[in-house]
This record gives structure tokens, C-alpha cells and sequence, in this order.
């Protein structure tokens, strides 16, 4: 009755359970895999995710008041902004001795400060600025007496806001970058408010940049979906010649595309030379069709066109004839086939497009720079003019909302159409 | 690493002389200065003014040009904090250059100790135009010169020329497009002198929202007949083009449109607005002592002097003034084709670094709002 009792552990020939020299063998299979992606890895983590991670802390990190003053940020702590009087005398001598510690020659950096404050103050930067030589020379107090009667610029060292703005960004994180991106700011009473109507950018222009990439994949729709049929259906001779007129384009610089469609539609335009010497339009009145929305529209559209054919066509490839021939005998007419049956398999395909066109197109910069004028640029077009002029949280803080706002159409194309059922070819 | 390397060829170099007691010089090791400027008819003015010269006297010195002067200031930012600045010197507009000083992206200048006194021993601090070594305070900025900013027009498309600035507010004297810059800096101003600011309240009404509400609503009045450039060489283009009637721009730039080119372009230098260009010496550079050598040669009187042989631009000393003479390729005399010449500057505004540093980020928004609606 020797083998009714529990089996011994199974071994391999030189005496290991075969139940570790497999789950070593698979370990190391697992780690050859590993080192195969690893560069891959190393790269998206080096040239990818750390960027973009730094560049959204920037969006909230506000080192400048906490790291320069430090002494003056602890010794407001105990300052009482709601009574409306100004802080101590210690408070102006702390400060005044940070002013002159943070002005060394050869280690000045007291003019962050002013420059960092001078985002949510006019008047911050100058004052910071006039004040380092005038505090520098004062060698007793009382200083504050001596800082508010700084000539010209020393009656802000006599206003609470600029105390009450000294505490606040003493923190050394903000979110005042991000309120200055939804146009809104804090006032002088610590409550957050809306910017003044004339200043209110932002948001209108993230409202336009998603209303235009909305305009611009529709019609990338409308005009991709019956050239991938097209692609799909014709014989292969004649579809390769037409894929070739899809890829040509794809293949062809961005700049080039963009600078072409500056020639085809300026003012002395091919197409505005055309219409006037056919006799449509006067010369003195040639259509506007670049340098506003209508430049950005039409360009990008044939821009991001071969993002929606390509995704669609692969789709549409897939579908057997057979489903159409069934259909049209069992009755269905043409359209009917088309509408019941064709088109809600190409979906999958039009989900795929759609959201690769919508992605690249909100954050399109160098088209609409070119062709955009004033009617026609985006949101990254003042990212990109935050970045050169030197306020780089809240050029990262416009930025993270993009960013966000990607992430969520991501999910919410997850949640709907499922993204394993994407195809892109 | 360079300079060790220099050091030890030389050092090597004369070990060899002395044992063998001839005439061995030292080896040809080269120091490379990377400059950063603007590129085009700049570049080259400084290239013909102080590069070509200082290679000639100075053997070792090799000096590239980097055209990426536009946008330097994000640039140099992103070198400085990435610790591997590449640049050894960069041509800056003072107040990018005043942002890059508050930053510490740039090195602080000792006018007297750094800079060449003028012939007449004058120091530096002395011989440099009033104020323009220290803008806004800052003290990092070596000007080089004074451009202007102002307008031309077409002599045959205009029927009466333009005598004054507010003709660009005048489309019944003026019709058609003109060209402004993008950007509320010179555009408020001029808007607010032709609302009948006087010029020295200027400022002070600019500080009040009145007064930027008076502005904005004079540039509301020629909002639809403006074409905004970004780049220098736009207007003369847009001018050459027939696209606009009257623009601004550099002053450099319409003098190559109007002698060089010989287009039918003419200044109105009304109200021009003087900037400063000029020198920034990147912190952490590989060649900072090579560098500030450079930079004393090439801000000395006589350089100066001479990039006017090639554009249109001020020199910046004041000992520079008389030398200017002919411009290098036309013969023709330069002076009267100065920014600062009497007859040119008759109204002038200088650039205000100290208010548009306070009010440039909030300006630039409402501007930029006030644009995209």
C-alpha cells in the first residue's frame, strides 16, 4: 500500500525540490526581462517622469521668502495681521538685518524676494530694491522709523499688506501660482478674490483652447472617416497609392507643414491671389485667413488629420465585407447597413483618434504661434511666454492644470469605450 | 579642466625649453569663449568691432558665436540650475539683464576695477552714460550701446508724412495698418502722451488704473488696424511688404531697410524710447577669468566706437561719441544716424526699468488680456 501514502516532494536529479528549481529558473527568467527593459526604463524615468515631476513642484514650491528671511518669517509668527498695526520694532530690525545679510557683494539674493513679491504686489520689486542701499547705510535704529521714511518707496514698509503678503509667502509652499492661474489672487485682506475683469486671461484661454480642439478633432472626424473607408475598401492598388498621400504629410516636419499653410493663406496668399484674379473678391477686400482662429483651425486640422485616419483605417481594415453583404440581404439598405452595422464597429477606432487628436491638439504650441495671431493661440503659447519671462511657477502651474486635465479624459475614456479597446494600428 | 589642461602644457612646454635651452614656445592651447548675441547684422557688428580684433591680439582666444540671444534669459536659468553653464558671456537687453542680477544667474561688475578707463584716464564709472551701469539698481550690466525704438513709414504710401508720434493714433492722417510691438512697454507710454499726458507726469499717471484705463482705451481706438510684431526684423518686412504703412522698431533695423536696402522707408524719430543693450557675465562659467579680460577690451572707448562702423547704434560711453565715424561698407557718415544725435532726440524717452520692473508682470497680463479678447 506504498503509494496510497502522501507523495515525497518531487525532486530534480541532484536532490532540489522542483518546486524551488522551477521558481528559480522562472526568477530568472523574470530578471533577464527586467535587464531587457531596463534602459528603457532608466530613460523614461531620467528624461521623462523626473522632469515633469520637478517641473509641477516648481508650481507650488516657494522657497524665496522662508530660505532669504527666515529670521523675519519666525518672528512675524507672533504678529497679529488682523489689528491692522504694523509689526514690531524687533520684527523691522530682524528684517533689516536680513536685508543686509541678504545683500553681500557677491551673494546678493535679497532681490528674489522683492521679485518673488512683486507677482502678487506691484511695488515689491523697487521697493526691496531701494531699500537694500538705504538699509545697508543704516547703522542704528529705530529702523522702523528710518525704513518707513525711505524716500519715495518706504511708505509700503508703513502698509500692512506688505506684512501680511511677508507672512503669507513665508510659507514655503504656495498656492497663490495656482490661483494666479484661474485668475484669481489673495487681497490685501487675505481672502481670495477673482483678479480684475482686465486682467482675467487664463481661463478664457484654456476655455478656448478646449472649445477650438473640440472644433478641430470634429473636423478631423468629418474629414478622416471617409478617407480611412476609402483606405480600407479600395482595391490595394489604388489604396496604396492614397495611403502614400496620408503619409507623405506625416512624414513631413511640422514647421514645414505650418510655413506652407503660411504661404497658401496670407493676405498675398496663394489662395487670396487666386480669388482675386478670378473675380470673387476685390483687391481691397481679401479674406482674412491667417493671424487668427481661422488660420489655427485650418492648419492644425491637416496637421493632426493622419492621427484620425491612421487609428481608424486599422479599425475599419478588421471588419469582414460579409457583415455589410449580410445585412443588405437581410434588407437593409445601403445606408442603413452603413448606420447599423458598419459604423458602430469603426467606433473603437473613432474613440482611438479622437483621443489622440483632442490630446495633441490642447497642447499644440508652434502652430498657433505662427499662424494664431491674436484670436487664435492657446493656453501653451502663454506657458511658453511665462517660461521666457521668467515665472516659472506659474508657467508650471498652468501647465499642471493641462496636465490634470489630460490625465481625467484619459479615465474618462478608460470608464466609457475602455482603453484595452483602443487600437491605434 | 580646460585651464589645468592650459597650465600643464605650458608648464610642460617650458620644462621642455629650459632643458633643452632653445627657443621652444608654448604649445598652441586654445581657450574657447562661447558669446551669446542676437545674431544677424548684430552679430556681425561685434564680430567686425571687438571679436575680430581681440583673435588678432590674442592668439590663444577662439570666440563662437551663439545667436540664441532671444529667450537667453530662460536659458541661462535652466543652465545656471542644471550646474553646466556653457555660456561664457551674453548680449542681454538691461532689463532681462536687471531680472538675471536679482536672480544671481549673473556675475556682479566693479565698473573701475573691471572695465578700461577712457583715454583721458575717466573711469569706467565716470565715462559710461548716467546711470546705465547700474539699471534699476542692478549692477551686473556692461552696456555696449543705446538703440532706440522708434518709427518708420512709407514715403509713398503715406499722402502727408508723419511729423509726430500721435499720427500713429491718427488713422484719418494716417490710414491703413500699422505695426506695434507686443508688448505694453512704449505702447502705453506713447498712447498716454497722445491722450495729452505731459512727459513728466507720465509715470506717475501710469501708476493710477485711470491712467492704464486711458491707455488702453487710446490703443482701443487703432486696436483694429494693428499688426503686433514679436521680433525686430518683422517691421522692416511688413514695411518692405506694403503689409503696414507705419511701424516700430529698433532704429538699427530701419536704417538697414532705408540705406542699406534702399527701401522707400523713412524715420519718424518722435518720442523714440532709449534702451540700453549690453553685457552679462553667466555665474559658474568655465572661462571667467578669460572672459572679464575680453570684456575690458571690448567695452574700452575706441570698440565701442567702432560697432557703429557697422549699425546704427550709440555708442555708450561718452568718449565714444566723437570717435564714430563712417560706416564701414556705404562711406556714409554715422553720426547723424545716431539714436543720441541732437536733431534725432530732440523728444526722447528713456526706457523706465524701475517702474516696469514693479508693474511688467501685472501690464503684460491685462495686455495680454486686453489682446485676446
Amino acid at each position: 500500500m506504498e503509494n496510497t501514502t502522501a507523495p515525497a516532494t518531487l525532486v530534480t536529479a541532484d536532490g532540489t525540490p522542483l518546486k524551488a528549481s522551477l521558481q528559480r529558473a522562472l526568477r530568472q527568467r523574470r530578471r533577464q526581462a527586467f535587464m531587457l527593459v531596463l534602459p528603457l526604463l532608466v530613460f523614461i524615468f531620467v528624461l521623462f517622469i523626473m522632469p515633469i515631476a520637478t517641473m509641477l513642484t516648481r508650481s507650488v514650491d516657494n522657497p524665496e521668502v522662508n530660505s532669504i528671511l527666515p529670521r523675519t518669517v519666525i518672528a512675524l509668527q507672533s504678529w497679529d495681521e488682523t489689528t491692522g498695526e504694523l509689526p514690531s520694532e524687533e520684527v523691522f530690525k530682524t528684517i533689516a538685518a536680513e536685508f543686509v545679510a541678504g545683500s553681500q557683494p557677491g551673494k546678493k539674493v535679497i532681490n528674489k524676494v522683492g521679485k518673488r513679491l512683486n507677482y502678487e504686489l506691484p511695488g515689491m520689486s523697487s521697493l526691496f530694491r531701494t531699500s537694500t542701499r538705504k538699509i545697508r547705510r543704516m547703522k542704528t535704529g529705530p529702523y522702523r522709523e528710518k525704513m518707513i521714511n525711505i524716500k519715495i518707496v518706504g511708505k509700503r514698509w508703513a502698509d500692512v499688506a506688505t506684512w501680511r503678503l511677508l507672512k503669507r509667502e513665508g510659507d514655503p509652499v504656495t498656492a497663490s501660482y495656482f490661483l494666479s492661474a484661474m485668475d484669481m489672487r489673495v487681497d490685501s485682506k487675505g481672502e481670495i478674490k477673482s483678479k480684475p475683469v482686465d486682467n482675467q486671461i487664463y481661463k478664457f484661454l484654456f476655455v478656448r483652447t478646449f472649445l477650438m480642439s473640440i472644433g478641430i478633432t470634429f473636423m478631423t472626424i468629418l474629414l478622416g472617416y471617409p478617407i480611412a473607408y476609402l483606405l480600407a475598401t479600395l482595391p490595394m492598388r489604388h489604396a496604396a497609392l492614397l495611403m502614400i498621400l496620408v503619409l507623405l504629410p506625416f512624414w513631413t516636419s511640422l514647421l514645414v507643414r505650418t510655413s506652407a499653410w503660411m504661404v497658401l493663406l496670407g493676405n498675398e496668399g496663394v489662395i487670396n491671389d487666386l480669388l482675386v484674379w478670378a473675380g470673387f473678391l476685390g483687391d481691397k477686400s481679401r479674406l482674412a485667413l491667417i493671424n487668427n482662429r481661422t488660420g489655427t483651425f485650418v492648419a492644425m486640422t491637416h496637421i493632426l488629420l493622419p492621427f484620425m485616419i491612421l487609428p481608424l483605417y486599422s479599425v475599419m481594415k478588421t471588419i469582414p465585407p460579409s457583415y455589410m453583404r449580410a445585412a443588405r440581404s437581410m434588407g437593409a439598405t445601403q445606408l442603413r447597413a452603413h448606420i447599423k452595422v458598419y459604423f458602430p464597429l469603426t467606433l473603437t477606432g473613432i474613440g482611438a483618434g479622437t483621443l489622440l487628436v483632442f490630446i495633441l491638439a490642447i497642447g499644440y504650441y508652434i502652430t498657433p504661434e505662427l499662424v494664431g495671431g491674436q484670436s487664435g493661440v492657446f493656453i501653451s503659447n502663454q506657458i511658453a511666454g511665462k517660461f521666457d519671462s521668467g515665472n516659472w511657477g506659474l508657467a508650471s502651474a498652468l501647465g499642471a492644470i493641462l496636465f490634470v486635465f489630460v490625465l481625467l479624459l484619459y479615465a474618462v475614456y478608460d470608464k466609457i469605450i475602455g482603453i484595452d479597446k483602443m487600437k491605434l494600428g | 579642466m580646460k585651464k589645468l589642461f592650459t597650465k600643464g602644457t605650458a608648464l610642460a612646454a617650458l620644462a621642455v625649453a629650459g632643458t633643452l635651452g632653445a627657443g621652444v614656445t608654448a604649445a598652441s592651447a586654445e581657450t574657447t569663449l562661447t558669446v551669446v548675441s542676437w545674431g544677424g547684422a548684430y552679430t556681425a557688428s561685434q564680430q567686425g568691432a571687438y571679436h575680430a580684433p581681440y583673435m588678432a591680439a590674442n592668439k590663444g582666444i577662439k570666440i563662437v558665436n551663439d545667436d540664441s540671444a532671444s529667450g537667453a534669459l530662460a536659458k541661462l536659468r535652466a543652465q545656471v540650475e542644471a550646474k553646466n553653464v556653457t555660456w561664457d558671456l551674453v548680449d542681454m537687453v538691461a532689463s532681462d539683464a536687471i531680472t538675471a542680477c536679482d536672480d544671481g544667474l549673473v556675475e556682479q561688475i566693479n565698473p573701475d576695477k573691471d572695465l578700461a578707463a577712457a583715454p583721458d584716464g575717466t573711469p569706467a564709472s565716470k565715462d559710461f552714460f548716467a546711470g546705465t551701469l547700474n539699471p534699476g539698481g542692478s549692477n551686473c550690466f556692461i552696456p555696449q550701446i543705446v538703440y532706440s525704438t522708434t518709427f518708420g513709414y512709407r514715403t509713398d504710401k503715406v499722402k502727408v508724412a508723419p511729423t509726430s508720434v500721435c499720427d500713429v493714433f491718427d488713422l484719418k492722417k494716417i490710414p491703413g495698418k500699422r505695426a506695434l510691438e507686443k508688448k505694453p512697454i512704449n505702447n502705453i507710454e506713447w498712447a498716454l502722451l497722445c491722450s495729452g499726458v505731459p512727459k513728466d507726469k507720465l509715470y506717475e499717471v501710469m501708476s493710477t488704473k485711470e491712467g492704464i484705463d486711458k491707455a488702453f482705451a487710446k490703443l482701443d481706438t487703432i486696436k483694429s488696424e494693428v499688426v503686433w510684431w514679436t521680433k525686430g526684423a518683422q517691421t522692416p518686412q511688413l514695411l518692405s511688404d506694403g503689409e503696414v504703412v507705419i511701424g516700430s522698431t529698433y532704429n538699427g533695423r530701419l536704417f538697414a531697410a532705408i540705406e542699406e536696402k534702399k527701401q522707400p522707408i523713412a524715420m519718424l524719430w518722435d518720442y523714440q524710447v532709449f534702451d540700453l543693450d549690453g553685457w552679462v557675465v553667466p555665474k559658474g562659467g568655465k572661462n571667467t577669468a578669460e572672459v572679464m579680460k575680453y570684456l575690458k577690451f571690448a567695452t574700452d572707448t575706441q570698440r565701442l566706437a567702432d560697432q557703429a562702423k557697422f549699425i546704427s547704434y550709440g555708442p555708450a560711453r561718452y568718449s565714444s561719441g566723437p570717435l564714430v565715424g563712417k560706416h564701414g561698407k556705404l562711406g556714409i557718415d554715422m553720426k547723424p544716424h545716431m539714436p543720441t544725435n541732437a536733431k534725432n532726440a530732440k523728444t526722447q524717452l528713456l526706457f523706465n526699468y524701475e517702474w516696469w520692473a514693479d508693474n511688467r508682470a501685472s501690464l503684460d497680463e491685462r495686455f495680454n488680456a486686453w489682446l485676446a479678447k
